[in-house]
């Protein structure tokens, strides 16, 4: 095309800078396509986020009232496993005589339960560092090191807050947003 | 015998004036592609891969017909594969052990261009589109293992998309959209199903361009030397033979497994149903990725962990240019040549240590194998083609023959 382009005389004179029409044409239309190719790419590539109908499952209720003291369960929200543990007074207390200093991935105990619920601890049942679902709600399942759970595929430790301990998770498990819809009603989402 | 023509003659060069399709594969891989008279058996496994990329798509192709990619339905079409779908089984376990074999042919090959050079001047695009092509394969494998939706296939999704997570900022958001959720779930099924169907397509491509770029500068041959015209033989009938003999071979053991051990190199873990509430004990992806795994373990860090293990990969991109050496053959470098098997054995010692548990002595030991990985690339091989002397190349491929190096 360029050779055959060139062959020709100038259909259109050249500019100070040598700039031509056909140069200004050639530009625009490599912009309109890059611009229009873009917006052609953009409903694939969204069409893999989460769809409408995963988004509206994005809530759970759950009643609290069956859940003994120092019990744990593990309910689903997002498709994703989230604990629930009814937390004894000496694992609250634990959790927070730790100082901050000694955690890897600092944050208070207060911060991560509700004022007037702090005996219920409420957390995204996903290992931080690499997606496995630590052991340590049910009863014969080991809690690890530090009493809340323990991560079997690389060894990560959790307390009884849901904070990182011991091993390579890098920060603590999620706490979901919820709220207290009754006294014992919780809605997460 | 006659000198005129039969109609079946007439007819193929009616064709050939018009599509020229038998010329083309002459070309390629025929009377008409000039190969080094010295090739040995480790060029062999060039062929053998295509052979591989074309029994997957095959197989793969008639598992589409039976599987159904949708969580409550993936396990049961899997086990209805080998149950009820005539010959079912056989395919299955040829396409499941066939990707297993396809890593065994295509690490072997991989090993041969280290050890003759074949990544050298002029050969470094060859080289790069290999690493493609392996890099697709490994995604094209993961992705394939998770669609029996068996426990090590959920889990093993799991923690290898939760490796995106490690990147700062948008880590979380990226692995979301590759989740299509928010968790491994259906969505994920089905876009793994449609990328795994799409990929084997997509190295074919890759393949096309590893055979243009391999034609240009030609075969590359055990003593690494420029092979003259003289010292080059037709591809056909010499190295189809010998390729053939080679696939002979490589059937008896591969059929040996998929007949008699067809879930030797599985992890039995994968015949259970996923379960998205129960973490299996001690998840270990396929053997094939084991070193890649060993070297994700071996740091303690996540991101850090994550970058070392893609960096594995990628720095076989920049290898022709870590190896300071001008000769290509291994044969005359004797330093370099007990550093590669140094680095073969440093490879087994990493696949080994990816399917413990990482404590004790596994983890010491892929960390010291992590550590001779990147030494291995980046400071040994630079000295090493700094300070060795090489023996002395032969004038010419013909003259190695004739003094019994060939």
């Amino acid at each position: 095309m360029a050779n055959s382009a060139s062959a020709q005389p100038s259909p259109a004179p050249a500019g100070a800078d040598g700039e031509t029409r056909r140069d200004f044409l050639l530009y625009s239309t490599v912009a309109f396509g890059a611009v229009g190719t873009a917006m052609m790419v953009w409903p694939l590539i969204d069409s893999m986020n989460p769809a409408a109908d995963t988004l509206a499952l994005s809530t759970t209720e759950f009643n609290l009232s069956g859940v003994q003291e120092g019990q744990g369960v593990v309910i689903i929200w997002r498709g994703k496993p989230v604990f629930v543990r009814y937390r004894t007074q000496k694992e609250i207390d634990d959790a927070r005589a730790v100082a901050l200093a000694d955690l890897i991935d600092p944050a208070k105990d207060e911060d991560r339960v509700q004022k007037d619920q702090d005996k219920y601890l409420i957390l995204v049942g996903v290992c931080t560092h690499l997606g496995c679902i630590p052991l340590g709600s049910k009863a014969m399942e080991t809690r690890g090191e530090y009493g809340g759970w323990f991560c079997p595929c690389h060894g990560s430790h959790y307390d009884t807050s849901g904070r990182i301990r011991k091993g390579p998770a890098p920060a603590n498990l999620e706490v979901p947003p919820y709220t207290f819809i009754s006294d014992t009603t919780v809605r997460i989402g | 015998m006659s000198t005129e023509k039969s109609v079946l003659q007439r007819a193929f060069e009616w064709h050939e004036q018009r599509l020229p399709i038998g010329g083309f594969i002459d070309g390629v891989i025929g009377t008409k592609y000039p190969a080094p008279k010295n090739l040995n058996y480790w060029w062999n496994f060039g062929s053998l891969n295509g052979l591989m990329l074309v029994i997957m798509i095959a197989s793969g192709i008639f598992l589409a017909m039976n599987y159904t990619p949708h969580k409550d339905f993936a396990f049961d079409s899997v086990e209805r594969i080998m149950r009820d779908v005539n010959y079912g089984w056989v395919m299955r376990y040829m396409h499941a052990n066939g990707a297993s074999f396809f890593f065994i042919v295509v690490y072997i090959h991989i090993f041969r261009g280290m050890y003759y050079g074949s990544y050298k001047n002029p050969r470094e695009v060859l080289w790069w589109i290999g690493i493609l092509i392996f890099l697709a394969m490994m995604a094209t494998a993961f992705m394939g293992y998770v669609l029996p939706w068996g426990q090590m296939s959920f889990w093993g999704a799991t923690v290898i998309t939760n490796l995106f997570s490690a990147i700062p900022v948008v880590g979380d958001s990226i692995v979301t959209f590759l989740w299509g959720g928010f968790s491994v779930e259906n969505p994920t099924l089905n876009r793994f199903f449609s990328l795994h169907y799409l990929l084997p397509f997509v190295i074919f491509g890759l393949v096309v361009f590893h055979v243009w770029a391999l034609h240009l500068p030609g075969s590359n041959n055990p003593l690494g030397i420029e092979a003259t015209p003289a010292d080059k033989i037709p591809f056909h009938p010499y190295y189809t033979a010998k390729d053939f003999f080679g696939v002979g071979v490589f059937m008896l053991i591969y059929f040996a497994v998929v007949f008699w051990a067809p879930n030797m190199l599985g992890d039995p873990l994968n015949y259970e149903k996923a379960n998205p509430l129960v973490t299996p004990a001690h998840i270990v992806p396929e053997w094939y990725f084991l070193p890649f795994y060993a070297i994700l373990r071996a740091i303690p860090d996540k991101l850090l962990g994550v970058i070392a293990m893609f960096g594995s990969i990628l720095i076989l991109f920049a290898l022709p240019w870590l190896d300071t050496s001008r000769i290509r053959s291994a044969v005359f470098r004797p330093i370099y040549k007990w550093f590669l098997w140094l680095f073969v054995i440093d490879c087994a010692v990493l696949t080994w240590c990816g399917a413990q548990l990482p404590e004790g002595l596994p983890l010491i030991l892929s960390r010291v194998g992590t550590f001779w990985y990147f030494l291995h690339f980046l400071i040994l091989l630079p000295i090493i083609g700094w300070v060795e002397t090489p023996k002395p190349l032969p004038a010419s491929i013909s003259e190695a023959v004739l003094k019994g190096r060939g």
